[in-house]
């Protein structure tokens, strides 16, 4: 008796369904992508999030193709602290290099410190989380007070606490980032497990005897994938922010190497009658952490409706 | 009897909802008519009965539109009220009952207020005289100490204590239209009795007319004077409830036999086969 | 008792790290006059030992025992976070508000804008920014520091809190002198505070709204924004309560950039350096007024909790 669907959609007054009973599971996956691409193109500022970081990916593989073969690092100490106009677009800084080309190369060092730290932290933040909640018991307590440590530190002080004892560098700028970044996913892994861990589903695959790894890695972590991605993309923003923080603070990249907030930093003793040296390279920060804002602001409400 | 205005009209209601360009419609051309009595809307979930009273009281959430014919109260237009012209009507003219006073009552406000409130906004009062009133009004719904209850807050109450502040909350100002959405539906069924005999007895002192909607066939029956059934946002059959036994709609005739019945106790209910003929 | 402990423990691992970097320089000072070269766990009694009594040790560079010079750095903390954090609150709840209950429309939009903008600033950056524009070009604001060095000891500091204390000893002038330093990193902070208010308090106001009981105020005959502000905006403080507490303690913990811009002599500016200098009582001392202030400020909103949330009142 399934000939007439519920009472509100009848008469074919509902105009084709984006969702038909899929016949396989690759239908049902190309059905709900073609509703969220949908969603995507009705939201534009998503969209102009999106371009900004595709924009900065280019940035960095093609920064010499885009600086015209200019230098970042090339001193010219004759032209220092030039203000921005055709020579020098965004004008130079106090040992006279380019700081448009700095600012192009600038955006390798920021994106290497994103991807590298999301890399580190979404596996061990979900292998954590999903262990613990998972397993329960004794080894659940251990964990989650462990995260509950670091969680309870203020994540640029414990970061500052890190690189300062591990060293300045841009390795040891994201390794200090990734020690505070973890603990918030493991949280969100271990809630989600919770509340995966006792659904039918997963009682069924117990039953079929798969092991308890085989849950873990096939069942559970696919699963929680989608929320600690939309949340990865929500923290980039801050990532990239505490990262020039670092670097402001001299604990990022070194020099000679264009890191953003140590662009920053140098400008700051000539901000009052050389603005440019700092304003150009924390406009960078600014307008791509606004882009991982938007977009991941933009995932989340595509994807998860309610919480948006 | 000549031309008496009744206390409700309903012409060509319909009411429509717009999400992600999908158009659903849940309520299709309906129409009645309410005097001062008691009328049963009946149907299965999703028939559009609640939309349709929430549409009386212009509740319609914001992606939702409605239109109608006629939509009157006493005679007056209330089909293109502003917001705050909504606000003199209910409360003081009509009020609705929902399912559950766990969710329909304020969580952090004490009874006393939530009572109170209506009677305050509608008649500029002290708040002692407002605390009588209310106290009063608990008493109607048969709560032995109001003085004691007025003080509680929500998750204090029962189910069916919940239930009665909130039809003393709704009746404090004096409606002459009361909407009761399921009213009983969430409530254990001796409670649900109880309460049922509240709101009997409230109608008939206070000369109220009642829309009293609901899936349960027996209570609608026991209550109502007319019965209106409604199946896929539109009314399909309306007779007087002493009649619905002999209902002749295919659709009012699958509800009465699906419904359990002492007098013919049978091992197994039938379901309900829908038709889509129904429908036009 | 156990989430005291708890959040205490922190106090270990970042003993361990600082006392590797503490090697680098001043090795064989620092080693003994703390004791390194006892055992981790008896470092950590003699450390608790003498917390109990009061002693933070002595710090390395200013040489002053570290509980003076927190007293004298967590003042101007507490006045900047505590400003930041009414200004936050003052704009962000009805801000937060009013984007909830226009969901979708207009003033979210600006609302949103506004938060993610917030969201989305390097603070050091809009720091100096607000210098270059603020102090530098239209001289409308003092610039970096707590006061103007005119005025730096004029006042008797009785609560280290400049506003205050220029206040009660009535010395008008070095209170405009404060307040013009403390406007702008005030502001900027407040700021941040307020993007995050405000985003909380929306996503709170539209739960709140989808409740049954908002349907009801309306039956009642109440308008939408009477319903907002008397039937949804109480249930929407409970859990404010607790993301503004987490605000002000985030600020309390030393905005670090922030002051580092501003100079502003807090309790960020005093554990970084410290850090950076490998003055191991000192940030340990910080980092245990951190905890104390977490914990403080946790219990306090779990005390305004039980008062505003009936549910919990009487168990």
């Amino acid at each position: 008796m399934t000939s007439l669907p519920t009472q509100n959609r009848v008469d074919g007054l509902l105009a084709l369904p984006p969702t038909q009973n899929p016949l396989s599971s690759s239908q049902a996956r190309w059905n709900h992508a073609a509703v969220l691409t949908r969603k995507l193109g009705r939201s534009p500022l998503t969209i102009l999030g999106l371009a900004v970081v595709v924009i900065l990916v280019l940035m960095a593989l093609l920064a010499p193709a885009m600086t015209g073969g200019v230098s970042p690092i090339a001193q010219d100490l004759s032209g220092r602290l030039q203000p921005p106009g055709a020579a020098h677009w965004f004008g130079t800084d106090e040992l006279g290099r380019d700081i448009f080309a700095r600012t192009v190369y600038g955006a390798r060092a920021t994106l290497a410190i994103v991807a590298l730290v999301g890399v580190i932290v979404v596996p061990v933040g979900l292998l954590v989380g999903t262990l613990a909640g998972y397993t329960g018991g004794f080894l659940d307590a251990v964990l989650m007070r462990i995260t509950d440590i670091f969680l309870a530190f203020p994540s640029l002080v414990l970061a500052l606490a890190f690189a300062a004892a591990l060293g300045p560098g841009i390795v040891n700028a994201v390794i200090a980032i990734a020690l505070t970044a973890w603990p918030p996913y493991a949280r969100l892994a271990r809630a989600e497990t919770a509340s995966i861990a006792h659904t039918d589903f997963i009682a069924a695959v117990v039953l079929m005897g798969a092991s308890k790894w085989r849950i873990l890695l096939r069942h559970i972590v696919p699963l929680c994938m989608s929320s600690v991605i939309i949340r990865l993309t929500l923290d980039m923003a801050g990532i990239i922010l505490t990262a020039a923080g670092l670097g402001f603070l001299g604990l990022g990249a070194q020099p000679p190497t264009p890191e953003w907030g140590a662009m920053v930093a140098t400008g700051r003793s000539v901000v009052l009658d050389q603005w440019w040296v700092s304003t150009i390279p924390g406009l960078a920060i600014f307008v791509v952490s606004l882009a991982f804002n938007i977009l991941g602001d933009g995932l989340r409400d595509i994807f998860d409706p309610k919480s948006a | 009897m000549t031309m008496t205005v009744p206390l409700l009209e309903v012409r060509d209601l319909s009411v429509t909802f717009r999400t992600e360009g999908v158009v659903t419609q849940a309520v299709r051309n309906v129409s009645f008519v309410l005097g001062r009595e008691r009328l049963g809307i009946v149907g299965e979930s999703g028939s559009g009965k609640s939309t349709t009273g929430r549409a009386v009281l212009g509740l319609v959430p914001a992606h939702g539109s409605v239109s109608a014919s006629r939509l009157a109260l006493n005679g007056e237009d209330l089909r293109h009220l502003t917001q705050h012209q909504w606000s003199r009507y209910r409360g003081r003219r009509m009020a609705l009952v929902m399912q559950d006073p766990k969710f329909s009552l304020n969580p952090i406000m004490t009874v006393e207020k939530q009572i109170t409130e209506a009677w305050r906004l509608h008649r500029r009062t002290t708040a002692a005289e407002a605390r009588k009133h209310a106290a009063a009004m608990l008493e109607a719904v048969s709560i032995d100490d109001p003085e004691r209850v007025l003080r509680l807050y929500p998750h204090q109450l029962s189910g069916g204590m919940g239930q009665r502040v909130m039809i003393a909350a709704m009746l404090i100002a004096e409606p002459e239209l009361l909407i009761a959405d399921e009213a009983i539906s969430a409530l254990d069924v001796t409670v649900g009795n109880e309460v049922l005999a509240i709101l009997d007895r409230l109608v008939a002192e206070r000369g109220m007319g009642l829309i009293f909607i609901s899936h349960n066939l027996t209570a609608v029956a026991g209550l109502c004077d007319r019965v209106v059934v409604m199946y896929g946002g539109r009314v399909v059959e309306e007779c007087a409830a002493r009649d619905l036994a002999h209902a002749r709609h295919p659709y009012t005739r699958a509800l009465l036999a699906a419904a359990p019945s002492l007098d013919e106790p049978r091992a197994s209910l039938a379901s309900v086969v829908r038709d889509p003929a129904w429908l036009t | 008792m156990t989430f005291v402990i708890g959040r205490f423990i922190p106090v270990d691992p970042v003993l361990a790290i600082v006392g590797d970097h503490a090697t680098q320089s001043t090795y064989e000072k620092t080693r003994l006059s703390i004791g390194l070269d006892r055992p981790i766990p008896e470092q950590y009694l003699i450390y608790l030992n003498k917390l109990i009594h009061g002693d933070l040790g002595t710090s390395v560079i200013t040489s002053q025992p570290v509980l003076t010079d927190l007293l004298h750095f967590f003042p101007a903390t507490l006045e900047l976070a505590t400003v930041a954090t009414v200004l936050g609150v003052i704009v962000g709840v009805p801000a937060g508000v009013l984007a909830g209950a226009t969901r979708g429309r207009w003033p979210d939009q600006i609302v949103r804008v506004v938060g993610l903008f917030g969201y989305s600033m390097p603070v050091f950056w809009m720091g100096l920014v607000g210098l270059f524009v603020f102090y530098g070009k239209l001289n409308w604001t003092a610039g970096p520091g707590r006061i103007d060095v005119g005025y730096e000891d004029v006042v008797d500091p009785k609560t280290g809190i400049l506003l205050l204390d220029s206040a009660l000893a009535g010395e008008w002038d070095a209170f405009r002198s404060a307040a013009a330093h403390l406007v702008l990193p005030s502001i900027i902070l407040g700021y941040l505070s307020l993007a995050y208010i405000a985003r909380m308090t929306r996503s709170f106001t539209i739960g709140q709204l989808s409740q049954e009981y908002a349907t009801t105020a309306l039956l009642k005959g109440r308008s939408f924004w009477g319903m907002v502000w008397r039937h949804a905006f109480p249930n929407i403080l409970v859990p404010l309560v607790t993301v503004i507490g987490l605000s002000y303690a985030t600020l309390l913990e030393g905005a670090v950039l922030t002051e580092t811009v501003f100079a502003w002599p807090g309790l960020g500016l005093y554990i970084t350096q410290s850090l950076f200098n490998a003055d191991m009582n000192a940030v340990l001392g910080g980092t245990i007024v951190v905890g104390a202030v977490f914990i403080g400020i946790n219990l306090l909103s779990d005390v305004l909790y039980r008062i505003i949330d009936p549910r919990l009142r009487l168990q």
